[in-house]
């Protein structure tokens, strides 16, 4: 275990709890900006990664979903387009928004992906989506892979996306004049992935194929996108979910997770409703749950910013970061970047980026060789 | 000019980014990153310090082969559209933002979503160039496999697009559609009270007929010979009249090249230059092997063309680039027919027969040509393709904008933030009653 201790923060909508957009918005997070063409949408996403990046947070995770998830905010732009927006605008912070496997095209995903890591000088992650998604088979007219089926899918997902990562290598652009040859095409590769599986592969017996089954894939190769900065971006995935070998952090629901998972990191994820200048944490949460019951799947804080310092400091040493799900963004997120993270700061138990490090730096990850290069 | 059509017309400019031929000089000193973002940063911030209208970006979803082999010649490799004008958008301001994206191995409700995003964090300034790209070859990529017929290549455009524009005005409800190609039923996640821009590229009289009906732009590949894109716009405009849309529902913009120099000999001198960094000799030989259909790479660039006939059964290799098919045995015999009489080796005859592309002159030539094309109604801007990037629009920015501002066709800011007002486009078609004017 590192003596550092990560912090990655959950990003999305108005906060973790299924009630959190019924809070009136109430922070600079929400003041949309009198500058034209800014919508709400674009100023929320700057101002709170800005003020995680800010206060030392080594990740933001974006969560997302094709379809709007029952009893959430319904309005939901793109993760890897809000992850790509903010890469420019910062510069140390790792940007890792979910793609769902069984969602998303195994090709598309990769690219999406690999570019982000080129817009973010290699702060890109992969936040695996897991779970069934209801209503994704109508909206995608084929079949959506779910139970082990799904699991069996996911893994093969992450594979190919990490062997299109490796289709390139990092030196194939060579752009020799003398030959005039751009690229050298030995140093790209197809990839030649076939998924398990046995149902019906292509269309048009895949949209009548039943639910629930995975329908086998293959993908050629190579990727249309280089080789990003990183290699490969960091994948982020629940244990249990994805195979530990197939992920660089596993996320745990709870302490009793952390050991095993097979990852070499474990973040565990802490729900938090923390005290702010007008109410108690446990007021707040009461009268969110009054709205809307929520029972987390995570270690669950409520109380004061000291006593999540606490809670963050006995975690050192026992797992490498804690991703934290505020409740609400508006009010939890300005009391982590004002009171628990400089705490964290002082006590020296947060990583500091160096300039130009990528994600994989800052969490001491090596850089992973392509599964493809020659070894010269 | 007094019989210009269209007197008042304005030139609207586009940048596309980046060619996927040899247009793109990789080899000179001032060549950049053709990944690195500061690349694009820096092309779309110079196109919006010169007021354009959009930039774009292309898309190709398998790497070129030529003969079954990688194509090495020309730059290789791009960012995923969406993704990438997603970072731009942060980094910019006023500019739309144009992804070409395919509609055969694109899922609508995953596409429509993802345009939605943008559209939303740009504040309603994305586009999309929809394009049709549906062989086996690219299929290998995805799930799907080759799964849609050449023929119904626009039928799936037509019924993908209604999907997306049923998603984009869907939120807060439920939205189905059924068609042959698409079939789905979603809950819309991104609230919009505006669609993107709908583009289309691609020149077949389906391609056409598909612009008419539902497109708003037009990408084309007529940027060179104004008769040529005169007969083409009048085309266009019988179509979208045929459709039931006003004639000027429907924007023209050709892509081209822009070659600048101060007096028009040395912009022919330039051009000149230019055409012989595109055609290395590597490209020479690359290019005529695409006529005969086999590998020609190691015969000497300058020395004579091939003795011997294409062998027909061999045509038809090069994958992932558009390549029209004329009969490869007469075009072999005409070019060899040519070399002997003028007694050109491989390189001179592909120099010689690589038609100068776009635009050569003074700037002030160049802009004179500009708005005779608006105003004559041969298109409504251009769509440039820069052969030096990323500083290939600097000259183009800094002389034949404020040209243009001169002669009172071009803005002198921007009047707005959307891409569809930048455009002067109407609301989008789905949104309007029994009246089609705005
Ligand atoms: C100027 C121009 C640019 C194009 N750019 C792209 C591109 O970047 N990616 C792509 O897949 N297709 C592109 N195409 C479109 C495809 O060539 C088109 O979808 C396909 O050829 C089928 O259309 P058609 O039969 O009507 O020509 C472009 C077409 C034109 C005219």
């Amino acid at each position: 275990m590192t003596s550092v201790l990560h912090i990655a923060l959950e990003v999305d909508g108005a906060g973790q709890h299924p009630a959190a957009h019924l809070v009136e918005p109430h922070t600079t997070f929400a003041t949309p900006a009198a500058r034209p063409g800014v919508t709400p949408d674009a100023h929320r996403l700057r101002t709170v990664v800005a003020a995680a990046e800010n206060a030392g947070v080594t990740f933001v995770t974006f969560d997302d979903s094709l379809v709007p998830v029952a009893g959430r905010d319904p309005h939901r732009v793109d993760a890897v387009t809000r992850a790509a927006f903010a890469a420019p605008l910062t510069s140390r912070i790792g940007l890792v928004p979910l793609v769902h496997p069984a969602v998303t095209e195994p090709f598309h995903l990769a690219s999406q992906l690999a570019a982000l890591d080129h817009a973010s000088t290699g702060r890109s992650g992969w936040l695996v989506g897991a779970g069934a998604v209801p209503g994704a088979r109508a909206a995608l007219d084929r079949p959506v892979a779910d139970g082990q089926d799904l699991a069996d899918e996911t893994a093969d997902v992450v594979t190919v996306v990490r062997d299109l990562w490796d289709s390139w290598d990092d030196d194939a652009v060579i752009r020799d004049t003398a030959t005039g040859r751009y690229i050298d095409r030995d140093r790209l590769h197809y990839v030649d992935f076939a998924s398990g599986g046995d149902g019906p592969a292509a269309s048009p017996a895949l949209r009548s194929a039943p639910d629930g089954r995975r329908a086998p894939f293959t993908v050629k190769g190579p990727l249309i996108v280089p080789r990003g900065p990183q290699g490969q971006s960091v994948v982020v995935g629940r244990a249990g979910a994805v195979p530990g070998e197939l992920l660089d952090i596993a996320l745990v629901s709870s302490l009793g997770q952390a050991q095993g998972t097979g990852a070499p990191l474990v973040l565990v994820d802490v729900a938090v409703t923390l005290d702010t200048d007008t109410a108690t944490g446990a007021q707040r949460l009461e009268a969110l749950d009054r709205s809307a019951a929520h029972t987390p799947d995570a270690v669950v804080f409520t109380g004061s910013a000291a006593g999540l310092v606490a809670l963050l400091t006995s975690l050192r040493g026992v797992v490498d970061g804690v991703r934290i799900l505020p409740s609400v963004i508006d009010d939890d997120v300005p009391v982590l970047v004002r009171d628990v993270l400089p705490a964290l700061r002082v006590a020296r138990a947060l990583p500091t980026p160096r300039p130009g490090a990528t994600l994989r730096d800052t969490l001491g990850l090596p850089r992973p060789t392509s599964r493809f290069a020659a070894t010269a | 000019m007094s019989d210009d059509r269209y007197p008042n017309a304005h030139v609207h400019l586009g940048v596309f980014f980046q060619g996927v031929n040899h247009s793109t000089i990789w080899t000179d000193p001032a060549s950049g990153s053709q990944i690195d973002f500061e690349t694009f940063r820096q092309v779309a911030q110079t196109a919006e310090r010169g007021l354009f209208d959009a930039f774009f970006l292309g898309e190709g979803l398998r790497l070129r082969e030529q003969n079954g082999l990688l194509h090495d010649l020309d730059v290789v490799g791009r960012p995923d559209a969406i993704t990438q004008l997603a970072a731009l958008a942060a980094v910019t301001t006023h500019i739309g933002l144009a992804a070409t994206q395919n509609v055969t191995y694109n899922d609508p409700a995953d596409l429509a979503r993802r345009l939605a995003s943008l559209h939303a964090l740009s504040g309603g300034r994305a586009a999309w160039n929809i394009v049709t790209t549906d062989n086996a070859w690219t299929g290998e990529n995805f799930r799907r496999g080759g799964w849609l017929d050449h023929s119904q290549r626009y039928e799936r455009a037509g019924e993908f697009v209604e999907a997306a524009q049923a998603i984009w005005d869907g939120f807060g409800r439920s939205v189905s559609y059924t068609g042959s190609t698409v079939d789905l039923r979603v809950s819309p996640t991104v609230a919009l009270s505006d669609h993107p821009v709908l583009f289309q590229a691609g020149d077949s009289p389906d391609g056409r007929d598909f612009a008419a009906r539902h497109a708003e732009v037009i990408f084309s590949a007529h940027g060179t010979d104004y008769d040529d894109a005169l007969a083409f716009a009048d085309d266009v405009r019988a179509r979208t009249v045929r459709a039931g849309r006003p004639e000027d529902d429907l924007k023209i913009l050709p892509g081209t090249q822009f070659i600048l120099a101060a007096t028009g000999a040395e912009a022919r001198e330039k051009a000149h230059w230019v055409k012989e960094q595109q055609v290395t000799p590597a490209t020479a030989l690359s290019l005529l092997g695409q006529v005969w259909g086999e590998d020609l790479s190691s015969y000497d660039p300058d020395g004579p063309l091939p003795a011997h006939d294409p062998r027909i059964e061999l045509v038809g290799e090069t994958r992932g680039s558009a390549r029209h098919g004329a009969d490869p045995r007469a075009l072999a015999r005409a070019w060899r027919e040519r070399a002997e009489a003028e007694n050109l080796s491989i390189r001179q005859l592909v120099l010689a027969q690589d038609r100068q592309r776009g635009f050569v002159g003074s700037v002030d030539s160049v802009a004179d040509e500009l708005v005779r094309w608006v105003r004559g109604g041969a298109s409504h801007g251009f769509n440039i393709t820069p052969w030096l990037v990323p500083t290939g629009l600097d000259d183009v920015v800094d002389h034949l904008v404020p040209a243009l501002q001169e002669r009172g066709a071009y803005r002198d800011a921007y009047t707005s933030t959307s891409l569809r007002e930048h455009l002067g486009l109407r609301a989008p078609v789905p949104h309007r009653g029994a009246l089609v004017d705005a």
